[in-house]
């Protein structure tokens, strides 16, 4: 699958050409742009934007949620079709989950767990569109349209840091927003200062559980970018090193990975819910 | 790893996403559920009632057919009272019209002896004399026999 480039690129600038993102940012002279080289990505530092992913990653949030108002919306209770029913066996799997996992009452945590696992499965799923159709396609038009040598194009955008790292930092607003709401500022603050060892060994309990806080959002986001990340990168060298019998390779791997995408966006989803669930936990 | 504005642009994106969801995706789902969990429950609810009511009317038309019969035994067993009152009534009435009749019939008989008893008497002298006219071959005075003649006639 690497017929687009293999004569002309290394396996290793293939990789980094697949691993790279189109970047649209601020040049170090000031002005706003695409990178064209990776360098030119990394000058901009933070004030740039990952058009691809960021891209794929609205695209696929806003087909799955158009489409399910669409759907929504002819929903009848009587007589269901076939495309209602599946839109429904998922939304009551997603139901299911948040009356298992979250006992308070707060209107906002089934949608949001709706939102978190169709789009994250979603965007997971993308990892399944071998490596360089649309990537390839991206690269043909920004060679001629755009002036490329080599324009990267992710599809993946779970494999963007930026992207679930954003998600899991969104929760972490949340967390820290019904923490204080339901255990007061201070009530939060003893949870972190007086546990597990009682008040006299404050900053004990704070070295503990500041981290432990920390690490919610962290892993949360890094666990998704970590396995999608390393299962996007596998693809790639099996379509760089393999050659011919990368097919076989290609579709062991992508049945492995059937079960990754949709585990990863499910592991995503329940840690929201039990998170959330804890912040609403009143102080004990 | 590049962290740069994407961060926040997901972070924004996510946001948006889960308003919507909350506001325009959700609650059709959830009503749609609900309303089939309603019906579902109403016709669960009808099925019993119906079940209750039968219940009710199989007891409520055994209590009738039982008061039926019990109405009925009533009224045949007055029917039968009525019956053998009436027939005895006929019996005895019959009874006294026969007897009536019997009486009547013996009174008559009784008169009928009477006025032939009286007529054989009123006729007796005459006969009587005639026989003895025959064997005396003579007249004989009816006057100066009237006292035996009578006597005669009421000893008849």
């Amino acid at each position: 699958m690497a017929e687009a480039g293999a004569e002309s690129q290394t396996v290793q600038e293939y990789i980094v050409h697949h691993l790279s993102y189109l970047t649209y940012g601020r040049h170090p002279d000031g002005h706003w742009g695409l990178a064209h080289t990776p360098e030119e990505a990394a000058e901009m530092g933070f004030m740039a934007i990952h058009v691809d992913t960021m891209g794929w990653s609205i695209a696929l949030g806003a087909a799955f949620l158009l489409w399910f108002r669409r759907v929504g919306l002819r929903a009848s209770a009587d007589n269901p079709g076939p495309i209602q029913n599946f839109v429904e066996s998922v939304f009551e799997f997603v139901d299911n989950r948040v009356t298992e996992g979250f006992s308070h009452k707060n209107s906002l945590i089934a949608p949001l767990a709706l939102t978190v696992f169709v789009w994250v499965l979603l965007m997971n799923a993308m990892d399944l569109v071998p490596v360089d159709w649309i990537t390839g396609i991206a690269a043909l038009i920004g060679e001629h349209v755009f002036g490329f040598d080599h324009m990267p194009f992710k599809i993946v955008p779970t494999t963007d840091p930026n992207i679930t790292m954003g998600l899991s930092l969104s929760i972490f607003v949340l967390i820290i927003f019904y923490s204080i709401k339901h255990k007061g500022l201070g009530g939060f603050f003893g949870e972190l200062a007086f546990h597990p060892f009682g008040k006299w060994m404050m900053p004990f309990n704070l070295m503990i559980e500041i981290p432990t806080l920390l690490a919610k959002p962290i892993s949360l986001g890094l666990r998704l970018f970590g396995n999608l990340y390393a299962g996007e990168l596998l693809f790639l060298l099996i379509a760089g090193l393999l050659g011919l019998y990368q097919l076989p390779a290609h579709f062991v791997w992508a049945v492995f990975h059937i079960l990754v995408v949709p585990l990863q966006a499910f592991v995503f989803m329940m840690l929201t819910i039990v998170y959330l669930n804890a912040a609403h936990e009143a102080a004990h | 790893m590049d962290i740069n504005l994407t961060i926040i642009g997901q972070s924004v994106a996510f946001a948006i996403f889960v308003w919507f969801c909350h506001r325009y995706v959700w609650p059709l789902f959830a009503n749609v559920l609900e309303e089939r969990k309603r019906t579902i429950a109403d016709g669960l609810e009808a099925a019993a009632q119906a079940e209750r009511k039968l219940e009710t009317a199989s007891r409520e038309s055994a209590q009738q057919l039982d008061e039926a019969k019990s109405s009925a035994a009533g009224i045949i067993d007055q029917a039968n009272r009525r019956a053998n009152q009436i027939v005895d009534e006929a019996k005895q009435q019959a009874q006294v019209e026969a007897e009536r009749i019997m009486t009547a019939a013996q009174a008559e008989i009784e008169q009928e002896a009477n006025r032939a008893r009286e007529e054989l008497r009123a006729q007796v002298s005459v006969i009587a004399i005639a026989g003895a006219e025959k064997i005396l071959g003579r007249e004989v005075d009816q006057a100066a026999n009237e006292e035996m003649l009578s006597q005669l006639a009421a000893e008849l």
